[in-house]
């Protein structure tokens, strides 16, 4: 299966946020965007964090925002937001983050295949080191291999 | 042979983890079953578990289990997963 969907208006370059609240908050912004979530989507993914800690910083400068399926996401989705400056979630290993992967997964049933396909991805080593450094969206769109 | 991996959701990063895990147990030849679950959920899916793959946040709240449980760092380096599984499995 292949990745969600990741239109332009899903991606977001250089933006500028005060902290981690703020660069998810974005991300979801980023997925409100493209139809696959309601604005609501960012208190859910922001809640994970406040209940669980930093732990979607999952390797060094990337974070996974995300949240459970459930009302406020209306489709599969991704987005890509990537900071001017890296603001830091708290995490052991992995801080300072510079690229928020924001997913909106609309049934658990499928989160496998997706899940599967973000790692075909970023287990190549230097993909977050990549997009951090992208200029355009095009450019996100050729490191994520998606074409739309 | 059961591992389980760990997140707040029971998807999202549990899931990376499972897909990684198991394409690191088959380069090394081993068979498991990797099931993904959310923090909530540890006590009943990891009950018959060796493996319990999780982020630091979440060591506390596994709290007491006969399973080993090991911290992963980044969870897209394949090396590190291999040589930590390998570790607990030997």
């Amino acid at each position: 299966m292949p990745l969600p969907p990741l239109p332009e208006r899903a991606i977001v370059i250089g933006a500028h946020a005060a902290d981690w609240r703020a660069a998810v908050t974005l991300s979801a912004a980023a997925l409100a965007a493209s139809g696959a979530a309601k604005p609501a989507y960012a208190q859910e993914m922001i809640r994970m964090i406040d209940e669980h800690g930093p732990y979607v910083v999952i390797a060094p400068g990337l974070a996974l925002a995300h949240a459970r399926p459930g009302p406020e996401v209306l489709a599969d989705g991704l987005s890509v937001v990537t900071l001017a400056e890296p603001v830091t979630f708290g995490h052991p290993y992995n801080d300072p983050v510079s690229v928020i992967l924001g997913l909106a997964i609309l049934t658990a049933d499928r989160h496998l295949a997706v899940v599967a396909a973000v790692a075909n991805i970023f287990n190549d080593s230097t993909a977050i080191a990549d997009l951090a450094a992208a200029k355009t969206p095009a450019e996100v769109q050729a490191i994520m291999k998606v074409s739309e | 042979m059961k591992i389980v991996t760990i997140c707040g959701a029971g998807i999202g990063s549990s899931g990376i983890l499972k897909v990684n895990a198991e394409r690191v147990l088959r380069k090394l030849d081993l068979d498991a079953v990797v099931v993904a679950a959310d923090i909530d959920s540890v006590r009943t899916v990891a009950a018959d578990a060796q493996v319990i793959l999780t982020s630091a946040e979440f060591v506390d709240a596994i709290g007491q289990t006969f399973a080993d449980v090991i911290v992963i760092e980044n969870y897209f380096d394949t090396a590190e997963l291999t040589a930590k599984i390998e570790a607990a499995l030997s």
